[in-house]
C-alpha cells in the first residue's frame, strides 16, 4: 500500500484532525468570547467523528436483530456520542450563559478589552 | 442494602441535587446538602472498611455485566479517595450555611447547593466507576457544576474565571475523550480492567501511544499540572469561599486519582515508566510546579490567590511522587493527596472566615488581624506549618516519603530540591503571619472578631486533623502504602 | 514513681504550665507564681531522674509509632540528662529574673511571653530525652517555632527583621540539610534510634560519612557553626531573659547537644575517627571559634558582643565532638554546662544594665560600675568563667577539651584553645574593668547606687554563685558524663 493510499484510506481521520485543529485554533486565536465557544464546539464535534467513523462497518446494516442480518455496525459508539452531544450542548449552554453575564457586568465580550479594564487579573 | 453501597455513593447526591433544584429556600437546600454530605462518609467508610478487609468490590450498575454495562469497582485506592471526598464534604457543609449566605444573593443560594451536590456526585462518580466513558460523563458533571459554583462568586471577575476554566476544562475533557476513543478503537472495550488486560500485546502501537498522550494531557489540565494550571488561580481566588475550600480539597485530587488509575492500573508501570519517558517529563513538570508556582505565590497580594498558587505547587509534590514510581514515592504522592486536602481545605476555610468578618482577603486588609481573630489566625499558622512540612504535621509525613523515595533511587539532588522548595512556602506563609500579627491593624481588621461557632468548628476540625494525622498515620499513610502496592501491581 | 512516668511528667509539666499561665493572666502575681511553680516542679522531676540515671537506670517511654520505623519515643541517657538538668535549673533562675526585667521595662504581652517560654522549655526537654532522630527533629522544630514569638516580642521593624533571619536560617538549615540527612540515615541504616557506637557504623563509609557529617553539622543550625551563625546575633532583638536562657542556654545548647548526640549515637566516634572525616570539622570548628571571638571584639553593642562570644563558645562543643575521643566528648559536654552558667550570668547583667541605666553599647558603660557595683562584679565573675580561669567553672570544659585534643594528637587545637582564651580576655574583661575604673569619678562624693530590680539581682547572684560552685564541685557532672557509652 502506497503512502497515498494509506492517507486516503484514513480520510475520516484527516477530517477529524482538520476539525479538531481548526476548533482549537479558533479558541486560542479569537478574542471574542462567543467565537471562542464556537471554536470549542467545533473542537468537540470533531471527536464525535473520531468515535463514530470506526463504528461503521462497510456493508454492514444498522444494528437490528433480525433474521438475515449478520453484519451490522457497532451501536455502542453512537450511544456514547449521544451522551457526548448532550454534554457538549450543556457546556455550550453554560458557556453562553456565562458570556451573557459577562456582558452584563463588563459591558463587552472581547477578552482584550476586559483584561485592559482589570490589568492585574491576567492569569 | 450493603451490596448496593457503590451505587448509593453516586445516586444519593445525584437525587439530592435534583430535589435541591426545586427548593426555593436557602436554608432548606442547605439542610438537604448537609444531610447528604453527612451520609456520604458513612457510605464511603463502609466501603473502605469492606475493601480493606475483603478485597475489591465489583458492582454491576443496573445488573448489566461488565463488557456491556457499566461496572463500579472499588479497591483500596479509590475507596481512599471516595472517603477523602466525602469526609471533606461533610466537614465543609456545616460551615457553608453562614459563609454562603454572606457571599451569595439569597435567590441563588439553593442553586449553590444544587451545584455542590452535582459536583460531589460527579467527583464520587469519577472515582468509583471502572468505565472510561462513564468517567468522562462524571468528569463533565463535576466540571459543569464547578464552573457554575465559581461563577456564583460575588466578584464579577468570578465570571471571567469560570469562563476561562470552562474553555480549558472542556479542552481537557475532550482530550480525555479522544484518548479514551483511541483505547476503545484498539481494544473494543471501555471497561478499565478489560482494557488493562488487552493492552499488553499492542501497547507499543501508535494509537495506544497517542491515547496515552491525549489522556495524560487531558487529565493534567484537570489536575492543574504545571504549566496547564493557568485556570486555577483565578478560579480559586474568586469562587465563593466554601466552594474554593471544597474544590481545592477534592477536585484536583480526583483528577490525580484518574491519572494514577490510567498510568498505573491501565497502562501499567512497566510500560509507562520503563519504556516511555513519562517519569522524566512528569518529574520535570512537578519540579517546575514546586518552584515556579511557589515563587509566584510569594508575590500575591490576594491571599486566596496565593493559596491557589500554593495548591499548584503542592500538586507538584503529588505528581512528583507519581513520577518516582517506587513504593515510597507513590505512597508519598497518595498520602499527600489526602494531607493536602486537609491543610488546603483548612486554609481556605480560614480565608472564608476572614471574608465573613472583614469581606476581603487582601494581605493589607489583614494587617493586625491576629489580635482580633487569634484562634482563626492560629489555625492559619498551624495549617501553614503543614504546608511548610514541619514535623508533627501531615506535610512532614508526605515530605518524608517523597524524600525517602528519591533517596532510595539515589537521587540526592531531588531530595534537596524537595526540601528547598518547601522553604519557599515559609516565605509566603510568613508574609501573612507577619502582616496579621506585627502590622498596625487596618480599619477593617480593627472591627473584626472571631467567626461564629458553625464556621469555627469545621475550620478547627480540619486544622486539628492536620496535626492528628501528622502523628497517627495509620489511616492515611497505612492505606496509602497499600494503595501504592495495588497501583504498582497493576490491574491485570 | 518510676522513671518512665518521670519522662512523661518532665514533658508535660511545662505544657500544663503553658495552659495555666493564660488562665491566670488577670493577676500578674499569680501568673508568675504559676511560672515559678512550673519551673520548680520541672526541676524536681529532672533532679529525681538524674538520681536514677546516676544509679545506672535508663528510663524509656515510647509514645507511638508515627510511620514504620519512625517512633515518637524517649530514652534518657547521661548526656541528655545533663542538658535537661542545665536547662531546667536555669529556668527557675531565669523566671525570677524575668519578673524583674519584664516589669522593670513595662514590656507588653507578658502572658504570651511566659507561655512561649514554657513551650520552649517543654521542647527542650523533648530534645534532651529524645530516643531517636525523628523525635529530636520534631522537638527541634517546635523549639524554633515557639521561640519565634519571643524573638519578635517587641514587634517593631527590628524585631520583625531579626525574626525573619532567625526563622529562615533555623528552619532553612534544618529542613534543607538536616532533614535530608535524617531521611538518608533512615534509608542507609534502616533505623533512627540512637545507639551507643552509632547506627551508621558498618553501614556507611568514606565519602558517605563525610557528606552526612556535613549535612548534619550544618543542618543543625542551632549549633551556630559558621557560616550559619547569623541567626544568633539577629535573635538579640528579643528581651534579655530570652537571650539569656534561650539564646545562651536552651536553643543554642540544643544545637550543640544535637551535634554531640549525632556524633556519639549516629556515627559513633570510632567510625568518625576511623574515616578521617572529622578533620575538616575540627578545622571548621576551630575557625568558627576564632572568627567568632574576633568578630566579638569589633562589636560595640553589648548583647551583640555576647552573641558572637556564644558563637565562638558553641564551637568548643562541636570541636569536642569532632575530636572523637572520650576526653573530647567529656570536655565538649562539660562545656555545655559550664558555658551555660557563665553566659547566662553575662546576659543577666546586660539586661540589668539595660533595665537600670538603659544602656546597650559597651562604650557607654565606662564608669557605670560605680553606680551598679553588684551587677558588674557579677559580670566580672561570668567573664572569668567564660575565659576559663580558676576558681570558676569554665576552666573544666576547656581543660578536658585540651586533654581530648592531645589524646587525638591535635596539638594545634590546644594552641587554638589558648589563643581563643586570650581573645576572650580581650573582648570580655575590659567591660567590667572600664566600668569600675574608667572615666572620672564624680569628685568627692560616692556615686549613688542604682541597681536593677531585686528579682534580677537575686538571679544574677545565684548564677554567679553557680560559676564559683561548679569549679569546686564538677565531680557530679564528670561522673554523669563518664557514664556516656562511647562504643
Amino acid at each position: 500500500m502506497s503512502v497515498l493510499e494509506n492517507v486516503i484510506s484514513h480520510y475520516n481521520h484527516w477530517i477529524t484532525v482538520f476539525l479538531m485543529v481548526s476548533g482549537l485554533f479558533i479558541v486560542v486565536a479569537r478574542g471574542n468570547m462567543v467565537k471562542k465557544l464556537v471554536g470549542l464546539g467545533l473542537f468537540q464535534t470533531s471527536v464525535y467523528l473520531l468515535y463514530i467513523s470506526p463504528g461503521k462497518i462497510l456493508g454492514g446494516t444498522p444494528p437490528i436483530l433480525a433474521p438475515g442480518l449478520t453484519v451490522y455496525s457497532n451501536p455502542l459508539p453512537h450511544v456514547l456520542i449521544l451522551t457526548a452531544i448532550v454534554v457538549g450542548v450543556a457546556t455550550l449552554a453554560l458557556g453562553l450563559a456565562l458570556v451573557v453575564r459577562i456582558h452584563e457586568s463588563f459591558g463587552t465580550i472581547e477578552e482584550d478589552e476586559i483584561f485592559a479594564s482589570d490589568e492585574d487579573d491576567r492569569p | 442494602m450493603r451490596e448496593h453501597l457503590p451505587a448509593l455513593q453516586v445516586v444519593i447526591p445525584l437525587l439530592g441535587a435534583v430535589i435541591c433544584a426545586f427548593l426555593r429556600r436557602g436554608n432548606l437546600a442547605w439542610a438537604l446538602a448537609l444531610a447528604i454530605s453527612l451520609i456520604m462518609p458513612v457510605v464511603a467508610g463502609l466501603l473502605l472498611q469492606q475493601v480493606l478487609s475483603s478485597g475489591p468490590i465489583s458492582y454491576e450498575m443496573g445488573g448489566w455485566e461488565p463488557p456491556f454495562g457499566i461496572e463500579y469497582r472499588v479497591d483500596v485506592v479509590n475507596a481512599f479517595v471516595l472517603f477523602l471526598v466525602s469526609i471533606i464534604g461533610a466537614v465543609i457543609m456545616p460551615y457553608a450555611r453562614l459563609s454562603v449566605a454572606a457571599e451569595i444573593a439569597p435567590e441563588r443560594v439553593p442553586w449553590f447547593y444544587t451545584m455542590y451536590l452535582l459536583c460531589l456526585c460527579g467527583l464520587l462518580g469519577i472515582t468509583i466507576t471502572n468505565d472510561a466513558f462513564n468517567a468522562f460523563v462524571f468528569l463533565e458533571v463535576s466540571s459543569l457544576s464547578t464552573y457554575t459554583l465559581i461563577a456564583l462568586g460575588k466578584d464579577r471577575r468570578a465570571l471571567l474565571a469560570a469562563y476561562q476554566y470552562l474553555i480549558i476544562g472542556t479542552i481537557g475533557a475532550t482530550f480525555y475523550v479522544v484518548g479514551v476513543g483511541f483505547l476503545y478503537t484498539m481494544t473494543g472495550t471501555l471497561n478499565l480492567s478489560d482494557i488493562a488486560g488487552r493492552i499488553g500485546s499492542i501497547e507499543n502501537s501508535r494509537p495506544i501511544l497517542a491515547g496515552l498522550a491525549f489522556l495524560t494531557v487531558g487529565i493534567s489540565l484537570k489536575l492543574a499540572l504545571f504549566p496547564l494550571h493557568l485556570w486555577l488561580p483565578n478560579a480559586y481566588a474568586y469562587a465563593p469561599s466554601t466552594a474554593t475550600a471544597f474544590l481545592s480539597a477534592t477536585a484536583t485530587k480526583v483528577a490525580v486519582y484518574l491519572l494514577l488509575r490510567f498510568l498505573f492500573s491501565v497502562f501499567g508501570v512497566g510500560f509507562v515508566f520503563n519504556e516511555l519517558p513519562v517519569s522524566e517529563v512528569l518529574l520535570l513538570l512537578s519540579l517546575a510546579a514546586m518552584f515556579g508556582a511557589s515563587i509566584v505565590a510569594v508575590f500575591q497580594e490576594n491571599i486566596k490567590r496565593m493559596l491557589a498558587y500554593s495548591s499548584v505547587a503542592q500538586i507538584g509534590y503529588i505528581t512528583l511522587g507519581v513520577a518516582l514510581a517506587n513504593k515510597s514515592g507513590l505512597t508519598g504522592g497518595i498520602v499527600h493527596l489526602f494531607n493536602h486536602a486537609l491543610m488546603k481545605g483548612g486554609l481556605f476555610l480560614v480565608m472564608g472566615a476572614i471574608v465573613y468578618r472583614i469581606g476581603s482577603v487582601k494581605i493589607d486588609d489583614l494587617a493586625g488581624i491576629g489580635r482580633q481573630m487569634p484562634l482563626t489566625m492560629c489555625a492559619f499558622v498551624v495549617a501553614g506549618l503543614s504546608i511548610i512540612g514541619a514535623p508533627g504535621t501531615v506535610g512532614f509525613i508526605s515530605k518524608w516519603y517523597l524524600a525517602a523515595g528519591s533517596l532510595e533511587l539515589g537521587l540526592w539532588w531531588l531530595a534537596f530540591l524537595i526540601v528547598i522548595s518547601s522553604l519557599i512556602s515559609v516565605v509566603y506563609i510568613g508574609r501573612v503571619v507577619e502582616a496579621a500579627w506585627f502590622r498596625e491593624p487596618s480599619a477593617a481588621a480593627r472591627k473584626a472578631k472571631e467567626p461564629p461557632l458553625s464556621m469555627m468548628g469545621p475550620m478547627l476540625l480540619l486544622v486539628a486533623s492536620t496535626i492528628y494525622f501528622g502523628i497517627d498515620t495509620q489511616l492515611t499513610a497505612g492505606i496509602a502504602a497499600r494503595a501504592a502496592d495495588i497501583l504498582l501491581m497493576g490491574l491485570k | 514513681m518510676n522513671g518512665d512516668t518521670l519522662i512523661g511528667l518532665a514533658l508535660l509539666i511545662p505544657l500544663i504550665g503553658a495552659v495555666f499561665i493564660p488562665l491566670t493572666a488577670w493577676n500578674p502575681n499569680l501568673r508568675e507564681t504559676v511560672t515559678l511553680l512550673t519551673a520548680a516542679s520541672l526541676f524536681f522531676m529532672v533532679a529525681a531522674m538524674a538520681m536514677r540515671v546516676l544509679d545506672g537506670a535508663r528510663p524509656e517511654l515510647e509514645v507511638l509509632e508515627v510511620l514504620p520505623g519512625l517512633r515518637l519515643a524517649f530514652e534518657v541517657e547521661p548526656l541528655g540528662m545533663l542538658f535537661a538538668c542545665v536547662a531546667s535549673t536555669l529556668w527557675i533562675v531565669n523566671s525570677i529574673y524575668s519578673i524583674g526585667y519584664m516589669r522593670g521595662n513595662n514590656e507588653p504581652r507578658q502572658t504570651q511571653f511566659y507561655v512561649c517560654f514554657a513551650v520552649a522549655l517543654a521542647s527542650t526537654m523533648g530534645i534532651a530525652f529524645a530516643a531517636n532522630l525523628f523525635t529530636l527533629f520534631l522537638f527541634y522544630e517546635v523549639l524554633t517555632l515557639s521561640t519565634y514569638p519571643l524573638v519578635t516580642h517587641k514587634a517593631d521593624e527590628n524585631a520583625i527583621n531579626g525574626g525573619r533571619v532567625y526563622l529562615l536560617i533555623l528552619l532553612g538549615t534544618s529542613m534543607v540539610l538536616l532533614l535530608p540527612a535524617i531521611v538518608a540515615t533512615a534509608v542507609i541504616a534502616g533505623t533512627l534510634d540512637f545507639a551507643p557506637g552509632g547506627i551508621l557504623s558498618g553501614k556507611a563509609d568514606g565519602a558517605m560519612v563525610g557528606m552526612l557529617l556535613a549535612l548534619f553539622m550544618f543542618g543543625i543550625g542551632k549549633a551556630a557553626l559558621m557560616p550559619f551563625h547569623r541567626w544568633l546575633p539577629a535573635a538579640m532583638v528579643a528581651p534579655t531573659p530570652v537571650s539569656a536562657l534561650l539564646h545562651a542556654v536552651a536553643v543554642v545548647k540544643a544545637g550543640v547537644f544535637t551535634a554531640m548526640k549525632v556524633v556519639l549515637y549516629v556515627f559513633g566516634i570510632d567510625l568518625l575517627a576511623g574515616s578521617g572525616q572529622n578533620d575538616w570539622l575540627i578545622f571548621l570548628a576551630s575557625a568558627s571559634l576564632l572568627i567568632g571571638s574576633l568578630v566579638a571584639l569589633t562589636k560595640d553593642n553589648l548583647k551583640a558582643r555576647l552573641a558572637y562570644s556564644t558563637v565562638s563558645q558553641l564551637a568548643y562543643v562541636v570541636l569536642g565532638a569532632a575530636l572523637a575521643t572520650s576526653w573530647g566528648v567529656i570536655g565538649g559536654s562539660m562545656h555545655i554546662a559550664m558555658h551555660a552558667v557563665g553566659k547566662i550570668t553575662l546576659f543577666f547583667c546586660a539586661g540589668a544594665i539595660y533595665t537600670a541605666a538603659h544602656k546597650t553599647e559597651v562604650s557607654e558603660l565606662t564608669g557605670l560600675g560605680r553606680t551598679m557595683p553588684f551587677t558588674f562584679a557579677a559580670f566580672l565573675i561570668g567573664s572569668l568563667s567564660i575565659i576559663g580561669l580558676p576558681p570558676f567553672g569554665g576552666v573544666w570544659g576547656k581543660w578536658y577539651l585540651a586533654l581530648g585534643a592531645l589524646d587525638a594528637g591535635h596539638v594545634i587545637v590546644v594552641a587554638v584553645l589558648m589563643i581563643s582564651s586570650l581573645l576572650n580576655i580581650a573582648y570580655l574583661l575590659p567591660i567590667p574593668l572600664k566600668a569600675f575604673f574608667g572615666g572620672t569619678a564624680a569628685a568627692g562624693r560616692p556615686a549613688k547606687i542604682k541597681e536593677a530590680p531585686l528579682p534580677c539581682l537575686i538571679a544574677i547572684g545565684l548564677t554567679s554563685l553557680g560559676c564559683l560552685l561548679l569549679f569546686f564541685y564538677p565531680g557530679v557532672i564528670l561522673q554523669l558524663l563518664q557514664l556516656i557509652p562511647l562504643r
